[in-house]
């Protein structure tokens, strides 16, 4: 009886959370731009969709942007981690507050900071700011996912391996590196993920036509209810279902590891 | 290792992209331009005290909280019924309840907005059932209802990641000495689900608080929320002095709640995302 | 485990190698040839994608990057906070005006501007820019109600229409600053850009009062609730009334008796762009009475040209929604810029009315 209600209601919830993604899909082909009525099956908003240079262009900027600022928040996250994990605690925990900071403001703040920061630096606003905030944002989740696999490390393998001879950048790359690899892998793809489906930091860190996908997907909303968005979010939902799977399927297999995106 | 250098340039790159700016909105805050100079004052936060300000972060609390309470009492259950002894589906479950959270957060409240909106398929449906036509958009409803959508994952994951390593022997042993399901509830699972409590409590009033796309969208532009008042100095009115202080008083609200959640997950235990 | 990090890499490098053959929209690094790229900032569904790329075709070694904003106030500060690649803006009348003060505009030079001619006169030497050194026309129009005739049963001829209880949550107001202040400025008899503190109050007040009737405060999304029949009237601009008319037999547009606002969107370059020369190249283009043509087909407003305007059905022409008879007008004004210490008031008033 119990377990008749749960499901149930766990039915109610998937449907809540589902409802607006599948109304999105299925109105996607419509082909009135009607929000509550069917006018017929319609390919023609996937091709306006491509045919849009704005939503092409943000949406190379935003994977450009993502995985730019993802690489080079993990190599620097992942160096200030092993920097941090050695270090005497006053000054470890003067840091670790430092690197809590972005993680627990407002974004409404870090953007805001940043386009102040910017501004006040006379730099203009474009790529490269924006590049800079996301890696900004992004380093200490880094960090965040590399510490752990640290503390976890067998601190004598490294000394082991120098006591045999291996220079210290061999013994890094061939002892350390590999340990910690699984935290390394979680943090790029943290970072790539949150670079991905970042607003608001966005939103006040760019300017001089360089859009991400989300900001573009904002403007055209506020416009008005527009079916192309429609036929956007069926292939982002197609893309993200498909690399999820994947994901979890691989992390399934190494689970051992731990080497999986979400530790479910 | 001991090459505490390597994260010196991490460090500095911190000070320069994280505290600078931060110290740049204080500067702004605490500061005025008058005849092209910037003078010290204490104006701006003045303004922030006044009745209509006042009430834009009184409206922001409410609608955080009631959102945040909502997300609890609609979310624990979903916890705990995934956290369940039905192991063999679990992980699908879980995954398939996170998939809505990797679309996009702006797309999943304009699916709301075509949902809502008087010719909407709600009030399609409702039509054809033959009732009433309901005015859902543009309303503290659809605000509300906003939130509860976008956060809900926010406070099941942490309540579930918790609630799965409660250790079973616990709950067995309470119900051996005779406690029915209430109290083993009351007593057992609900205060070592707290720390996961907690961290769903920060990780939806949060984002709540300070969101202004939410009430931007859903509301029609007439609730202005904190985060709509400052986006809107920033880039409305250009009234950055203003704007400034504004976030000031958001961040020690926000610095104030997180102090009050700690005080309830002392040991930090709380479940994250991951 | 190495495996993967193996086809790991490999998957990242043939993503990073296929962004890099696609090029990149905004940089003509590589290309070999030399692509000038030009940003151009506008209003929201203000310009015929064909125009755009008649206009690539016509020069290839431009590219333009489109831009869009909602008001006058958030593209002011966008330019204004360093979106110093824009070199093209559509501001209106007032905010023109603000930006010559303000030193954010270049000064045009009209010798490359030769389709300039086309411009009708009464449209040029206006109060904002009376030297037609720094504006050049692009569209013009009229703000009013929108309003759907089989869910407003009395005639609309004023302003106090807006204030009808009995429209409760059926009223769309605008969600721009000087238009809603203006509009409520009108209903009480004041002018449109008054300094007078007083007047100001009173407004702030009728808006407030307001409050609880309007359904939303909208700009663009309006056209589209009031096509859509979720709402009974609009404050909006002409063409927008115009295109949802097109679109919905049951919309009527209206100008209060009280007056309006009657507007001018002119190109400008701002100060910070570095393409002048082609920035003045696509203003020509734009002033093209075939491109001038195609745009307003697309977005309903009036157009300032007068080859354009020989072009068009003479069924438009005459439609007053579109093409009002100036002169018939009775209490229109444009918009001023109230200098920097009345804006804030008016800021400020704004800031309060979506506070409360």
């Amino acid at each position: 009886m119990k377990k008749a209600f749960g499901r149930f209601y766990l039915v109610l919830i998937f449907a809540f959370l589902y409802a607006p993604v599948l109304t999105l899909i299925v109105f996607s082909f419509n082909d009135s731009r009607s929000r509550g009525n069917w006018g017929g099956f319609t390919l023609k908003w996937y091709s306006a969709l491509f045919r849009d240079r704005h939503v092409l262009s943000s949406l190379y900027y935003t994977l450009s942007i993502a995985l730019l600022s993802a690489l080079i928040a993990t190599v620097a996250g992942t160096a200030a981690a092993i920097g941090i994990h050695n270090m005497k605690k006053i000054l470890k925990s003067f840091v670790m507050n430092l690197t809590y900071l972005p993680v627990i403001s407002p974004d409404i703040v870090t953007g805001i900071s940043l386009m102040i920061l910017f501004v006040f630096v006379r730099l203009n606003l474009g790529f490269t700011t924006l590049l800079l905030a996301h890696i900004t944002f992004n380093i200490p989740y880094v960090i965040l996912s590399v510490l752990p696999k640290l503390k976890q490390l067998n601190k004598h393998m490294y000394e082991a391996a120098l006591d045999l001879g291996a220079k210290p950048l061999y013994a890094f790359f061939r002892v350390i590196l590999p340990e910690i690899m699984p935290g390394v892998v979680t943090g790029f793809l943290l970072a790539f993920t949150l670079s991905l489906d970042d607003f608001i930091i966005s939103f006040f860190t760019t300017g001089s036509g360089v859009s991400t996908l989300s900001i573009t997907i904002y403007s055209m909303a506020r416009l008005g209810i527009n079916p192309k968005i429609n036929a956007l979010s069926t292939l982002m939902f197609i893309v993200v279902l498909a690399l999820l799977l994947i994901v979890n399927k691989r992390s399934s297999a190494n689970s051992k590891n731990g080497t999986a995106v979400m530790n479910i | 290792m001991k090459k505490g250098w390597i994260s010196y340039p991490y460090i500095l790159w911190m000070i320069i992209f994280t505290i600078v700016p931060l110290l740049l909105v204080m500067y702004y805050g605490f500061t005025k331009t008058e005849n092209g100079t910037m003078v010290l004052t204490p104006d701006n936060f003045i303004r922030v005290m006044e009745p209509t300000y006042l009430k834009v972060l009184w409206r922001s609390v409410l609608l955080a909280l009631v959102s945040t309470v909502v997300c609890f009492i609609i979310g624990y259950p979903v916890a705990m019924i995934l956290a369940g002894r039905d192991i063999s589906r679990k992980s699908t479950l879980v995954l398939l309840f996170v998939i809505p959270m990797w679309m996009n957060f702006l797309l999943r409240t304009y699916a709301w907005m075509t949902l809502l909106d008087r010719k909407g398929l709600i009030n399609t449906l409702l039509g054809a059932l033959g009732l009433p036509q309901l005015n859902l958009l543009y309303t503290d409803f659809a605000v509300i209802l906003g939130m509860v959508y976008n956060f809900l994952p926010f406070m099941v994951l942490p309540i579930y990641s918790v609630l799965r390593k409660i250790d079973r022997s616990l709950i067995e042993a309470a119900e051996d000495l005779g406690s029915d399901t209430v109290t083993v509830f009351r007593k057992v699972i609900f205060p070592l689900s707290l720390p996961g409590v907690v961290s769903g409590i920060t990780m939806v009033f949060m984002p709540a608080v300070t969101t202004f796309i939410i009430s931007k969208l859903l509301g029609g532009s007439q609730y202005m929320l904190i985060g709509n008042l400052i986006e809107d100095q920033f880039m409305r009115v250009y009234d950055w002095n203003f704007g400034s202080a504004v976030s000031i008083i958001m961040m020690l609200l926000i610095l104030l709640s997180m102090g009050v959640m700690a005080r309830y997950d002392k040991e930090g235990t709380g479940g994250g995302l991951f | 485990m190495k495996k993967r990090i193996a086809s790991f890499a490999v998957l990242l490098l043939a993503v990073a190698v296929i962004l890099t053959a696609c090029g990149s929209p905004g940089t003509g690094k590589g290309d070999g040839s030399e692509k000038v790229v030009l940003n151009v900032f506008n209003w929201g569904d203000y310009m015929c994608d064909t125009v755009l790329e008649a206009f690539e075709k016509e020069y290839p070694h431009i590219k333009v990057n489109y831009e869009t904003y909602t008001t006058n106030e958030d593209m002011y500060v966008k330019i204004k906070t360093g979106g110093s690649a824009y070199d093209v803006a559509f501001p209106s009348d007032y905010m023109i005006k603000r930006m010559i003060d303000e030193g954010l505009v270049k000064e045009i030079n009209m010798d490359n501007i030769p389709n300039y001619k086309y411009i009708d006169d009464q449209f040029k030497n206006l109060s904002y820019d009376p030297d037609n050194k720094y504006s050049v026309p692009y569209l013009w129009g009229t703000v009013g109600i929108l309003y759907n005739k089989t869910m407003v049963t009395e005639p609309v001829d004023s302003w106090s229409i807006l204030w009808d209880e009995k429209y409760k949550k059926q009223i769309i107001m605008s969600d721009s600053e000087r238009d809603s202040i203006g509009v409520t400025l009108k209903m009480l008899g004041y002018s449109m850009n008054t300094k007078n503190i007083d007047e100001l109050e009173e407004a702030k007040q009728k808006m407030i009062e307001q409050k609880p009737l309007v359904l939303a405060y909208l700009v663009d999304e309006a056209k589209d609730m009031m096509v859509a029949e979720s709402a009974a009237m609009a404050v909006v601009w002409s063409g927008d009334a115009l295109i949802a008319m097109g679109e919905n037999e049951n919309l009527a547009y209206a100008i209060p008796k009280e007056g309006t606002n009657y507007w001018f969107d002119c190109m400008v370059i701002p100060s910070t762009s570095k393409h002048q020369k082609e920035a003045e190249i696509f203003i020509n283009f734009l002033c093209d009475p075939e491109m001038s043509l195609r745009n307003v087909d697309y977005i309903g407003y009036a157009t300032p040209n007068t080859e354009t305007m020989k072009m068009l059905d003479p069924e438009v022409i005459t439609n007053s929604t579109a093409y009002p008879d100036l002169n018939q007008l009775e209490n229109c004004e444009i918009f001023e810029y109230p200098g920097d210490e009345v804006n804030k008031i008016y800021n400020r008033i704004w800031t309060e009315v979506k506070a409360n």
